[in-house]
């Protein structure tokens, strides 16, 4: 029960729609402004639920957008932003996984579904025989078959 | 009083699903017919059991009776009465008893319309369905009682998550179960296929009006559930790539297979045992998304209570049903003997090839929603797969898939005329060339990611218009004659033509809304007008008003391009005092190409309010398409062919004495 009314209060004080970004700490620029919400949009909220810092108004949230926003008056590029903050806060803060060993399964399976499901289909499309265009009669079948049906006529 | 006649129900119920899936089972080996048919009367004692329940469970809401823990945790009396009643399914327990109510309805619903299905085959159907109640009704029973009493009954309620309070979101669970736990039919008739060994065109037929029903249901569910996301957390976004949306998802990419490879079985006695995988897994994937909602494995919104025993027990359900069917899958598919003979390139091809597409598209959602889970299962690592992984991942795939549901009905059934397919599918090229070209020339050239987009949206209408041209041979004929052919063209036709246009109109508006969305972020005074793209957003006001359960901020925004009046918007900030939340009502105004969309926030230190405007091309298009591939579900299953139960009822009308 308590667990209960824990987790439920969890989720009411994150689910919280309310605003993210706070226009004090924008850049003037808003070339600068768009980068730094680009990269804002790829890192994760990690009290939120799936939010990025970009959608998300925790505190942590905010913290995490000041510090993308230093490290680009720093002249870090996007990418080196985006590691040094996955370098003090692990891999868990980039919504878009590192294409590393440990994720090569994940990234490999969009190619990897395409070709299994495209060999299956090749390869039952080849493995069905089409029917076989029947052999006309000769005139030898005929005459047997004639015979035949005269004989079952004939019975009584 | 009530709770006790509630809660007796669902046992009264759980009674009648254990005999319902066991004595018509026996029926058929005994060769029985009063005990295979006793599975219709058991459905519907059933049914009656858990709508009981459910509807004392809503009594408890609308009376507001504390002494039960459900409603003392999750309503208020001061709640409206519409949220007091969509409050039964806003939690764990009410949700749960919400989906078996669902469960047992399309029991009842097969026993009724189901018998043009001969009854050896629909008691088997309602005995598997019945052994899916037994297990979420025991799963109810044992761990998510709804009728608990409080020994202490507080003098009102906690309330309930006021981002709920909203006719979008009450509306958006049934829906989407009706969906979810409407794949159980597909199931159902699948194992009773297995079991019986009758897997052949009657069965498709007997099959496919449910399979519709229910991928009718998802797609609104869906659309819903991502329209109050869109105008209800406020920041104009209306897909996240939640784990609790792609549970959802799932199930529909795979029910869109499911709902064309059943056409093949239908047409040709073809993909046998493939359409009775998709059935089994289509579910499978349902119930996993059960799981993952319900057990809180994986944190969401949507995770309200959430137990890890719960968790188990929902698990053991899901290793049961689906180990149990694949294990009589494999038994039994060897028994099965394809039918007709189609060639690579036809009707029945394409179909096939869209099956693999779109089973490819749910395996990467599949993928990279339990990735995270598995890793860390396995390693301890902790990883998020956001929307950037499935932006690349799934959506060329789809695009594919979407490419080939425009060319695929170009061919004709077993063999199609090359000629022909080529020369339309090049005609709808060059057109979707053409109009691609006018609309860079009006909005610049976009990102190639969209162009894609845009190109894969434009080439899907315009073949699924030019097909509709050819079928009713416009040009060829006057003009009359093509008006009436349409008028007169089977009603599944209308739901291909229906389907995949809608498709295409919300792919249109995704690509638009994410190529040409403008947004601003800041702070205003009231009177200074913000530039949002090629309009003017003026805060006008902002005034105090009260709600039933709220006090809100009301503001005006007024729209303005190049200073001519356009629109007023009205935002709204909401303050719940019982739950201490506060919410935002996005305010929107729609027209034809788009939203205009502006959010108030708070109060700046210096004076003023901060707002968020946007200008949301596109999104529009998207609900009219979830709008009209609903639509387009509804009229196929009134098709014709699929009314079941259509030639007993002229038989009765021929055998009527004149009167």
């Amino acid at each position: 029960m308590l667990k209960f009314l824990c987790s439920a209060l969890v989720a009411l004080t994150l689910a919280t729609p309310a605003f993210s970004i706070n226009p004090g700490e924008m850049f003037e620029d808003p070339a600068q402004e768009a980068r730094a919400r680009e990269i804002g949009r790829q890192l994760r909220c990690m009290v939120c639920q799936n939010q990025s810092i970009f959608d998300s108004n925790a505190g942590l949230a905010n913290d995490l957008r000041v510090l993308v926003r230093e490290r680009m008056l720093e002249g870090d590029t996007d990418d080196e932003v985006l590691s040094y903050v996955a370098d003090r806060y692990g891999d868990y803060v980039l919504l878009e996984p590192t294409k590393s060993a440990k994720n090569a399964i994940l990234w490999l399976t969009p190619a990897g579904a395409l070709i299994f499901g495209l060999l299956g289909f090749a390869l039952y499309i080849r493995q069905r025989k089409e029917p076989q265009a029947v052999e006309a009669l000769t005139d030898a079948d005929r005459a047997a078959a004639k015979h035949l049906l005269k004989q079952r006529d004939s019975k009584p | 009083m009530y709770a006790e006649i509630g809660h007796f129900a669902l046992i009264l119920a759980l009674v009648a699903a254990v005999l319902q899936s066991v004595i018509p089972i026996w029926g058929v080996r005994a060769e029985n017919a009063a005990a295979m048919r006793f599975a219709d009367n058991a459905a519907q004692i059933q049914f009656l059991g858990v709508a009981v329940a459910f509807a004392m469970l809503t009594r408890a809401y609308v009376v507001s009776d504390f002494s039960l823990v459900n409603v003392a945790m999750n309503s208020h009396s001061a709640k409206p009465m519409l949220y007091k009643v969509t409050g039964v399914w806003a939690n764990h327990e009410g949700s749960m008893l919400l989906w078996v109510l669902i469960l047992t309805l399309f029991g009842v619903l097969i026993s009724i319309f189901g018998r043009s299905v001969p009854v050896t085959m629909r008691s088997v159907v309602l005995a598997v369905q019945a052994m899916i109640g037994v297990a979420f009704l025991l799963f109810i029973l044992l761990t998510s009682n709804p009728f608990d009493r409080l020994p202490n009954p507080p003098l009102d309620g906690q309330g309930m998550n006021p981002l709920l309070q909203d006719i979008g979101v009450a509306l958006h669970p049934p829906l989407l179960y009706l969906g979810y736990v409407g794949f159980s039919t597909a199931f159902s008739f699948a194992v009773a296929a297995l079991v019986r060994g009758q897997v052949d065109p009657s069965w498709a037929r007997w099959m496919r009006p449910w399979v519709l029903l229910a991928w009718a249901g998802l797609t609104a569910g869906i659309a819903l559930g991502s329209w109050w996301a869109y105008y209800e957390l406020g920041w104009g976004g209306f897909w996240f790539w939640d784990p609790v949306e792609n549970a959802s998802f799932m199930p529909w990419l795979l029910g869109t297979a499911l709902l064309h490879s059943a056409i093949v079985v239908e047409k040709r006695a073809s993909l046998l045992a493939w359409t009775i995988l998709l059935a089994i897994l289509t579910f499978a994937l349902s119930l996993i998304g059960t799981f993952l909602v319900r057990s809180g494995i994986l944190s969401s919104v949507h995770a309200f209570a959430n137990d890890p025993e719960r968790g188990v027990f929902i698990l053991l359900i899901l290793c049961i049903a689906i180990g149990g069917a694949l294990t009589l899958f494999a038994a039994r598919t060897n028994k099965l003997t394809e039918g007709g003979y189609f060639a690579m390139v036809s009707r029945e091809g394409g179909l096939l090839l869209n099956n693999v597409l779109l089973s490819a598209a749910t395996a990467i959602v599949f993928v990279g929603t339990l990735y995270p889970l598995a890793l860390e299962l396995v390693t301890g690592d902790k990883i998020t797969v956001g929307a950037p992984y499935f932006n690349q991942a799934f959506l060329p795939v789809f695009g594919f898939a979407m490419m080939f549901a425009a060319i695929g009905p170009f061919l004709s059934w077993k063999r199609a005329n090359k000629t022909r397919a080529a020369r339309l599918t090049t005609l709808a090229a060059v057109t979707t060339a053409t109009l691609g070209v006018v609309i860079i020339a009006i909005f610049g050239v976009p990102d190639v990611v969209s162009l894609f987009g845009i190109a894969v949206a434009l080439f899907l209408a315009v073949a699924t218009l030019i097909d509709l041209g050819q079928r009713i041979g416009i040009g060829k004929s006057p003009f009359a004659t093509s008006l009436r052919r349409m008028v007169g063209l089977p009603r599944s036709a209308w739901g291909l033509y229906l389907g995949h246009l809608g498709l295409a109109i919300a792919a249109a508006g995704v690509v638009a809304a994410g190529l040409w969305k403008v947004e601003e972020i800041q702070v205003t005074q009231i009177g200074t007008p913000v530039s949002v793209g090629a309009y003017e957003f003026t805060l006008t006001g902002v005034e105090s008003a009260k709600g039933p359960n709220y006090q809100s901020s009301l503001a005006t925004v007024t729209v303005t391009r190049g200073g001519d009046f356009v629109t007023n918007l009205h935002p709204e900030r909401r303050w719940y005092p019982v739950e201490k939340k506060p919410t935002t009502e996005a305010g929107i105004v729609t027209v034809w190409h788009g939203d205009y969309y502006a959010v108030l926030g708070d109060p700046a230190a210096a004076g003023g309010f901060v707002t968020r405007y946007y200008y949301n091309p596109g999104v529009p298009w998207m609900w009219l398409g979830a709008v009209i591939m609903t639509l387009a579900g509804l009229i196929s299953l009134a098709d014709r062919r699929l009314r079941v139960g259509v030639p007993s009822a002229q038989r009765r009308l021929a055998a009527q004495p004149a009167e």
